[in-house]
């Protein structure tokens, strides 16, 4: 119970396939923190409190108030968390670029299981494997049977394994949004709809850029941030380096272009984009200056990955979703 | 059993759907397996418009536009010249054969190489056989 007597929220926040910033842009509420566990007792949260996975399936259904779960679905063991967690929460929430479209995790989706393990395990310059040892699900031992989670083939986002309510984008989420997403739903305030996109804008990252731009986007070379001297007022495409900020959506205080470095696109793609790169593709495209196919061809070639560049933080939420399979 | 491809086709309203019609009044004969859909200009043709045609079970995506220069919006095609290429480069890193995807020019007055060209795309595309995108996102979606 909380201080004047109404109940308290519970709040869990769990990490799948994640680097752990989501979990630490949770911690970024600061003093704050005093005033979220004020009004929510934290049930679960493995960054921070020793909770067992066997009292996340002992609770009742629906116990959870809100849950925050960040990461891609890559492995068994994800996958459970979040059905588990779908099934025990009231409120589930996508946070962060990982749950929300795939994220970097989301990446390994240009290679098979095998192509990973290869990689990891036998090519990598700083492997040492002569055995060609690869972890195994379960291994007997004579004490017993030891077992890991399964590694899966692709990487998923959470909306491809359970159904979500609600996507808080970002990589990490920007703290404050999230505290004002959190005292909306303490105060009460009417929630927006099922399947809404929160703690962001409407409009894309350009809406909110304070650098100088013309209608002059033609390209004749495109360029690594590396290459040019940024003069730090004209817009990043003007000169010529790849910025996601036309096909991402606005919300996080444009903070990386204030850094003087391009928008990579972690926000996602504005509402009613089905797929980012896609749109991203052919805005670019169409500065490309050139008007013969081998001209277009060679300007094409200074982009060096665009699959990586254009679907960074998407793949997996993305309309083709992964390097085909032969 | 024979491999019946799918095409969709983008044709330009101006000159390649034009192109196209008059295949059809001159009762010229060509491959069935297209599937045309008209766009206003080559230029209007998104990436996304691509990517969920192979998605949902196309084979084949060809797009038909003006002759360079001809464009009814002056510069429509070269803008898809410019999407085609950059596509080109991100399908390649997806896996996706090269020959799947083709752009081409059509004008009005082209039936005949409109019958001819169909006819060949039909072929390189039942030559690469059915398309393997829709069945690598059933499968782990």
């Amino acid at each position: 119970m909380s201080e004047n007597g109404k109940p308290k929220l519970k709040l869990a926040v769990y990490w799948g396939a994640a680097c752990g910033g989501c979990c630490v842009s949770v911690l970024d509420v600061h003093e704050k923190l005093f005033t979220v566990v004020e009004h929510a007792d934290l049930v679960f949260w493995p960054i921070a409190l020793d909770i067992k996975y066997k009292d996340v399936e002992a609770m009742p259904d629906g116990h959870i108030d809100v849950t925050l779960f960040n990461g891609a679905v890559r492995n068994s063991e994800n996958e459970h968390l979040a059905k588990l967690l779908r099934q025990k929460t009231k409120i589930l929430v996508a946070y962060g670029s990982c749950s929300h479209m795939g994220g970097i995790p989301g990446l390994a989706n240009f290679s098979s299981k095998e192509e990973v393990f290869r990689r990891a395990y036998f090519d990598s310059e700083s492997t040492i494997n002569p055995e060609r040892i690869v972890p195994q699900p379960v291994y007997h031992a004579p004490e017993g049977d030891l077992e890991i989670p399964v590694f899966y083939n692709d990487v998923r986002s959470l909306e491809q394994v359970v159904d979500v309510d609600y996507y808080l984008p970002g990589c990490p989420p920007q703290t404050e949004r999230l505290v004002e997403v959190f005292l909306a739903i303490v105060t009460g305030a009417t929630l927006p709809p099922k399947g809404s996109v929160i703690g962001a804008l409407s409009k894309s990252q350009c809406d909110e850029c304070k650098r100088k731009k013309s209608d002059n986007k033609l390209i004749k070379e495109f360029k690594r941030p590396v290459d040019i001297i940024d003069d730090g007022e004209t817009c990043f495409l003007e000169q010529g380096v790849i910025c996601m900020g036309p096909a991402t959506r606005g919300g996080c205080g444009v903070r990386c272009i204030e850094g003087n470095a391009p928008c990579r696109g972690c926000y996602g793609p504005p509402p009613d984009v089905p797929d980012p790169g896609a749109k991203m593709l052919s805005a670019i495209a169409t500065m490309i200056d050139a008007n013969t196919p081998e001209e277009v061809e060679k300007i094409v070639d200074t982009i060096d990955d665009p699959a990586g560049t254009f679907y960074r933080f998407s793949l997996p939420g993305s309309i083709l979703r992964r390097k085909v399979i032969v | 059993m024979s491999f019946n491809p799918k095409i969709v086709a983008f044709l330009c309203n101006w000159c390649s759907y034009t192109g196209a019609d008059l295949a059809g009044t001159s009762r010229m004969k060509y491959a069935p397996n297209i599937r045309i859909i008209r766009v206003m200009c080559s230029g209007r043709v998104e990436p996304t418009f691509i990517m969920k045609s192979f998605r949902e079970g196309a084979d084949g995506v060809i797009i038909l536009g003006c002759h360079p220069g001809d464009c009814h919006y002056h510069e429509g095609n070269y803008k898809c010249l410019r999407r085609y290429h950059l596509l080109k480069k991100y399908f390649k890193q997806m896996g996706l054969e090269d020959g799947r995807l083709r752009l081409e020019w059509i004008s009005a007055s082209e039936g005949k190489q409109f019958a001819e060209l169909v006819d060949e795309f039909t072929h390189q595309i039942t030559e690469l056989g059915p398309c393997r995108i829709k069945n690598t996102v059933e499968t782990f979606a």
